[in-house]
């Protein structure tokens, strides 16, 4: 009877692709991890503590601990200075030309650590391109000043001060504008009022921009394997980089132990800043329109002067030194109207054979990275926030560590987990290509998932259950109705696992193989054999293209506003 | 068309019942309205029926198909049945046309039926020549007509109506309300009409179910609601109604009995199974209350407060023998009546509410303004 049958189909359908989701999403994350933690303890399959205790017991792992403390802190100290001094300027004041400073100052976060780090290279030292110009580089055989632990947490807070001012700038734009009126009619004056009211409401967001920072600035590879490892200062994950590269996979367990230990400290990080904000209730209680900037007046001129200067010297200076260094024929020869030459970029894009095929891989897993994530996180999104599946959304918090947790945790894991041939399959990921797209896969799954997570917070369900109504099954809603629905912020999710994915170095560090390399890999790997001024040239075509899309995005299409880090 | 039946549908949220053991049975081609205040549970009930949300305890038929019992639920989108949604939901990437094909298109119906039958839809909601448009260059009203018919397209055995008329302005508001009526006549659809605005339910429907607190309080048709409330929260609901209290010394079968209130004499209507008593209730209707000269019975009183309404004066008064009996009535213009002002107030009519918890007579839908109805005798719960 029909009576007996109906629904069947449809919870059958239901049930199965969620099931599917809940696999892959427990490949991506829950199983590297798991198998980390296990080799941690029980390397090649055997409970034994003695990768544990060598590795506790080294000197070694304590020194690079003791870096990565120091240059995290550092550099989020400095991050976050910047950050939310920037954000209260421009969130609050009425400066002009707001945009173009947002995606200027935007910009480092996009760029890739390594490219920042080369760049800011090219800048200081002996061989400065832009110094000789100047006529201001110190004497040949001078040490760089950027080859060190300062040098390190200057680079990191100029790098992730864009993540700091991003999360203050969210919790500001929620601010109501009531809530400072009452101060200004209660006679207090702006700097009062920035003090005791607009500081002590924005803490939520200003601990969540400092732990990120800090979370980020450990987990960072790009900077102090540039500055740090010439000068023999070892961090935790450049440690890791250098074992594995020099020893091969019989030191396995012995990074398995380090990357725990990394991805403790920065779990530690993330734990303090909820108990931080779980003391208090911070939550704002009246809704109303957006604030009116106070106004600067005279000092305004000034504000914009002291902004604008800090974009050149965080941006246009280091990637007009990067530029001139991609100019000259070889390192340390000075740059005139003669001597300028297109070459490297020849050299880089035509002759050179891994420039040549990391163009293609990076482009290639990039692009499918962004394809694949945005189409897993369409109907992961829709369990999750339609259907509040309870199995999904404890896996959510799962799906966010290999984000959160630094990267080289996730690549220690991921070879790991392909070391060995596939168990049936028989294939051997390891060395390939797609070992390098399953950690771009697990880790970037998240930064794709949330736009279109916010997404279907802004879509109407009606609109759904209207379909449903209609007759439509759910496979049919989802490809009909939601995906056109959802697909701007798709797109932004999309664009941003595009950008991270192509610019990214941590991972695909120590997953790259031979006829596997990717541009961060190349551009590194030049660095390391001298030739900065081929890393140089290579570096800007990077640059270039993660400015072009970036650039792209501001004239096509509505604003998908707060998805896009660079749109004001 | 299909007759929907309720049967002690019970849904709790966590320790709130939002849904507390309601029956409803709404007739073949009937159009009934779900009358409550915000939070009653109406919109509860009407994602019950769609099948949006799965019940705790009763079941729900449509037609023949028992489609909601707590251990089995048909999906929406194997019920049948249409909705028209308070935000109207048309997919804002798609065309007019596009949106009403869409349920033709996901039914497997193939063009040139599915066009025609589009335009057909279009047509009868007055929209022929927007088909290619996008809802957003719509207006509000025209917005409503293409998700009706969009929800009448696939002919459904049910159409639910969620407080359809509720984002758009007054004017409109009359004018649709006169486009479901004649809807309704036309297509003669089971019609059930969520809407927390009691005139438009007067307007529209057949039968009103009223709601409150996740419990169904009566069914009638208006004019029984308005005339003869099942008990005190209905009656003071629906059409403002004043509750005071009284004492039955004589019935007049049938359904007509003597009132004794605060030492006045009167006549009124009540149940067929009222017997005397002395602690009866009765509801009496602003419309029933006259202000009257010292020749005349009437109850004294003093006024509270005058509101001008443009042509009378609406006059809130306390009556001196009891305290905290508020009642409110009409005054003509000119009246010269302040707050403090002693007035004598005579009761023409009135009717005396059944023993508390008992719901009363739900009579047969009468075929009224030409609309459709059934001829079948309805549940009754004490007998005429």
């Amino acid at each position: 009877m029909m009576a007996d049958t109906a629904g069947w189909r449809e919870r059958a359908e239901e049930t199965a692709l969620l099931w599917a989701l809940v696999a892959i999403v427990a490949i991506l994350s829950l199983l590297p991890l798991a198998r980390l933690l296990f080799e941690g303890v029980a390397p090649d399959g055997r409970f034994s503590t003695a990768a544990l205790t060598d590795v506790l017991s080294s000197a070694t792992t304590w020194t690079a601990t003791q870096h990565s403390l120091v240059t995290a802190c550092g550099g989020t100290l400095l991050a976050v200075l910047i950050g939310a001094t920037v954000a209260v300027l421009v969130g609050l004041t009425d400066i002009r030309g707001r945009n173009a400073f947002v995606f200027c100052f935007v910009l480092p976060l996009m760029i890739a650590p390594q490219v920042v780090a080369l760049a800011w290279l090219q800048l200081f030292g002996p061989s400065s391109t832009l110094l000789k110009l100047l006529g201001l580089a110190p004497a040949m055989g001078s040490r760089n000043p950027l080859y060190s632990a300062q040098g390190i947490m200057l680079l990191l807070g100029v790098q992730y001060a864009p993540l700091v001012f991003l999360t203050l700038r969210a919790g500001l734009r929620t601010l109501p504008q009531e809530l400072l009126e009452a101060g200004l009619a209660a006679g207090a004056r702006p700097l009062t009022i920035l003090r005791t009211i607009v500081l002590p409401l924005m803490t939520p967001p200003l601990v969540a921009g400092i732990a990120l920072a800090f979370v980020s600035c450990l987990g960072n590879f790009g900077i102090p394997a540039f500055l740090g490892i010439p000068g023999n200062y070892l961090v935790l994950p450049t440690l890791i980089y250098q074992r594995l590269a020099g020893l091969g996979p019989s030191v396995l367990s012995e990074v398995a132990v380090l990357s725990c230990l990394i991805g403790f400290i920065a779990a530690l990080g993330l734990f303090l800043q909820d108990l931080m904000l779980r003391r208090r209730d911070f939550r704002i209680t009246t809704t109303s329109n957006a604030m009116r900037p106070f106004e600067l007046e005279r000092w305004r001129p000034a504000v914009e002067i002291g902004l604008w200067s800090l974009t050149v010297v965080v941006l246009v200076l280091p990637l007009v030194a990067l530029l001139l260094s991609s100019l000259v024929p070889a390192v340390g020869v000075p740059l005139t109207a003669h001597s300028a030459t297109w070459s490297n970029y020849d050299y880089v894009l035509f002759d050179h054979a891994a420039a040549k095929r990391a163009f293609v891989n990076s482009f290639a897993l990039s692009a499918t990275a962004a394809v694949v994530i945005v189409l897993l996180a369409v109907p992961l999104a829709y369990f999750l926030v339609w259907r509040r599946s309870r199995l999904l959304r404890l896996l959510n918090l799962v799906a966010e560590m290999p984000y959160a947790l630094p990267g080289v945790v996730l690549a220690i894991a991921a070879i790991l987990v392909f070391l060995k041939p596939l168990p049936v399959l028989g294939l051997t990921l390891y060395n390939t290509v797609w070992i390098i797209l399953f950690g771009y896969l697990a880790r970037f799954l998240v930064l794709g998932l949330r736009p279109v997570i916010g997404g279907y917070y802004q879509l109407d369900r009606t609109l759904e259950e209207a379909a449903q109504i209609a007759g439509a099954r759910l496979a049919r809603r989802l490809v009909t109705i939601i995906l056109p629905l959802v697909a701007p912020m798709a797109t932004a999710g999309a664009l941003l696992v595009f950008l991270t994915a192509f610019n990214e170095l941590t991972v695909s560090a120590l997953l790259w193989s031979s006829g596997a390399e990717t541009l961060g890999v190349v551009v590194f790997s030049f660095q390391q054999g001298g030739d900065s001024t081929y890393a140089a040239a290579l570096a800007m075509l990077t640059v270039g293209v993660t400015i072009a899309l970036m650039l792209s995005t501001l004239l096509t299409g509505k604003p998908a506003r707060g998805v896009l880090p660079w749109r004001g | 068309m299909a007759r929907l039946i309720v049967d002690r549908v019970t849904k709790a949220f966590g320790a709130f019942r939002a849904l507390d053991q309601v029956s409803l049975d709404v007739r073949d081609g009937e159009f009934m309205a779900i009358l409550g205040p915000s939070g009653c549970g109406k919109t509860t009930l009407l994602r019950q029926i769609a099948g949006f949300d799965k019940l705790d305890g009763g079941r729900i038929v449509i037609g023949e198909t028992v489609v909601s019992t707590p251990t089995r639920h048909v999906p929406p989108e194997r019920r049948r049945i249409g909705i028209v949604f308070q935000s109207y939901a048309l997919w804002p990437h798609m065309t007019v046309a596009e949106n009403v094909a869409y349920g033709l298109t996901v039914a497997g119906v193939r063009e040139p039926e599915r066009a025609r039958r589009v335009e057909a839809a279009l047509a009868l909601v007055e929209l022929e020549g927007y088909a290619a448009r996008r809802p957003s260059l719509l207006s509000g009203g025209q917005r409503q007509r293409v998700a009706l018919a969009r929800c009448l397209v696939t002919e459904p055995s049910l159409v639910l109506l969620d407080e359809p008329l509720a984002n758009l302005d007054v004017h409109l508001r009359a004018s649709m309300e006169d486009e479901f009526a004649r809807f309704h006549v036309r297509t003669a659809t089971t019609m059930v009409y969520i809407t927390h605005d009691q005139a438009e339910a007067m307007a529209l429907a057949d039968r009103i179910a009223v709601m409150d607190g996740g419990r169904l309080l009566q069914v009638a048709t208006p004019s029984q609601l308005y005339r003869e409330p099942a008990d005190a929260t209905v009656a003071a609901f629906i059409g403002e109604g004043i509750v005071v209290p009284a004492e039955v010394v004589g019935v007049e079968p049938p359904g007509r009995c003597r009132v004794d209130m605060f030492g006045l004499s009167v006549g009124m209507r009540c149940p067929l199974t009222q017997t005397p008593t002395r602690a009866a209730r009765v509801c009496l209707r602003a419309a029933d209350l006259a202000i009257v000269g010292t020749d005349v019975a009437g109850i004294g009183a003093h006024v509270v407060r005058a509101v001008y309404q443009g042509g009378h004066f609406r006059i809130e008064a306390q009556l001196d023998h009891v305290d905290g009996v508020l009642v409110h009535l009409t005054a003509a213009e000119p009246c010269r009546l302040a707050p403090g002002s002693a007035i004598r107030i005579g009761i023409a009519d009135g009717w005396v509410l059944p023993e508390s918890g008992e719901i009363v007579d739900t009579t047969a839908p009468e075929p009224t303004n030409g609309r459709r109805a059934d001829g079948g005798a309805g549940t009754t719960a004490a007998k005429r």
